[in-house]
């Protein structure tokens, strides 16, 4: 006994060192799953706050980008608006589909695009009725999705992120394919297993399948860059670029299917069926 | 004894707030971040005992961790370069020196570069190596571990010329 004791007491710092050492490793493992740490993130009123701060000051310096942006984004819904009032007039227009996703604006607070892993803090939380695994876009394009969410802060898995995977289509035809980034460079995604037959050309327009329920179809991604087709000629893997600057994100859209309890309940009662 | 607190309490908040605001912001060439923040456990007073510092460590490596949504890579660096920084005090400032007698304003530039270079670089490898946790990508990790220490070893030992000759 008095061995164990004189021995820890004289590897005390040791011991110290690698009990620290596993409690920082589970953390770090925690992390690289999909749904991360429940205590380490920076959505809390601590980081929240200062990175609050550190915005407002930095929005003063974007608000003529982000003008632009909004303007531009007015323009384009009032194409889509136009479009729609002659698609009316013609015949009448499937609304069911509209009325299923609300759209709700948050602003960024910290966003990264440097590491395996990114993550980005918004500024909307449970308070107004965001939770974990809602889409998030831009007017651009697609961001990513909600992880964990506080009270007045959220942080949301980047599509720049290890862990991140989602379903995605060509623009022009129905072939689907899944998205995923490979931790290199920001301004290029992956899409993998589309079928060798699909006409894909460079240039072409990748978008969201619409075959989750995270978000709904036809949200562009990217533009396809370069084609590879894999070892044994049945999968084409695209490189695409972002339409959206992930590098640049300003004010975000937190996507909100109105349907989704019933989804789930349907799913789960057929599952168990 | 008042002094002796004050002075790492004005560091490690000068350092945290100057490493969140500016230093995690910059991603120059899109992905180089330099840490200069790890300057105030090189420069924590060297008297204080081994079991304190790795507690300290752990907990600044932690605040990095909440604030960057990283898990824990950096506490785990910061761990075990507060665990190795005794190893690194013998390489660079001689096996002689005694803990009260050394001052970082009073070492030559040449052992406190030799001093900072080693544990920045045990730092950034364990560190880079946790976040891309991928063994596959292990020229990547050092890619990223050399290029990213250059930084943060040029800007700590700037800071440590800036602000060391006030002290006296």
């Amino acid at each position: 006994m008095q061995q164990i004791i004189s021995f820890l007491l004289k590897n005390k710092n040791f011991l110290l060192y690698l009990f620290l050492l596993a409690l920082s490793l589970i953390f770090t493992i925690q992390s690289h799953s999909y749904h991360r740490s429940k205590f380490v993130n920076s959505a809390n009123f601590l980081s929240g706050g200062v990175y609050g701060t550190i915005s407002n000051i930095q929005d003063y310096f974007k608000l003529k980008a982000e003008n632009k942006i909004l303007t531009e984004e007015n323009a384009r819904l009032r194409e889509k608006l136009l479009e729609q009032t002659a698609y009316t007039s013609q015949e009448t227009y499937p609304s069911t589909q509209s009325n299923e996703f609300a759209f709700l604006p948050a602003k960024v607070l910290k966003n990264s695009y440097s590491k395996t892993d990114n993550i980005i803090t918004v500024k909307i939380g449970e308070k107004d009725s965001i939770h974990q695994d809602m889409g998030v876009i831009t007017s651009k394009g697609i961001v990513g999705v909600i992880d964990i969410t506080s009270n007045d802060y959220s942080t949301i898995i980047s599509i720049l992120n290890s862990t991140f995977q989602t379903s995605a289509k060509l623009k022009k035809s129905n072939h689907f394919g899944t998205l995923k980034w490979n931790g290199k460079d920001p301004h290029l995604v992956q899409v993998s297993d589309i079928q060798e037959q699909a006409p894909v050309a460079i240039g072409d327009t990748i978008e969201t399948s619409g075959r989750s329920v995270i978000f709904p179809e036809g949200i562009s991604i990217g533009t396809v860059e370069e084609k590879i087709l894999d070892a044994s000629n049945n999968f084409y893997t695209l490189s695409v670029r972002l339409i959206n600057d992930m590098t640049d994100l300003g004010h975000v859209y937190i996507i909100k299917n109105r349907d989704l309890k019933e989804i789930e309940q349907l799913e789960n009662t057929t599952a168990y069926e | 004894m008042n002094k002796k607190i004050l002075i790492p309490v004005i560091q490690f908040v000068f350092l945290m707030l100057a490493q969140i605001i500016v230093f995690s912001a910059i991603n120059l060439f899109g992905y180089i971040n330099p840490y200069p923040y790890i300057l105030f456990l090189l420069l924590f007073p060297f008297i204080t005992s081994r079991s304190l510092l790795l507690v300290v460590a752990f907990v600044t490596g932690l605040i990095m961790d909440v604030f960057g949504d990283s898990g824990g890579i950096h506490a785990a660096a910061c761990l075990t370069l507060a665990y190795l920084r005794p190893f690194a005090l013998r390489i660079a400032f001689g096996v002689s020196y005694e803990y009260n007698a050394i001052r970082i304003s009073n070492t030559s530039l040449y052992e406190r570069f030799v001093y900072i270079t080693i544990l920045v670089g045990i730092h950034h490898f364990i560190l880079f190596s946790l976040e891309v946790f991928n063994i596959s990508s292990i020229l990547y990790v050092f890619q990223k571990t050399l290029i990213t220490s250059i930084f943060t070893i040029l800007i700590c030992v700037l800071f440590t010329i800036i602000f060391g000759n006030q002290k006296k």
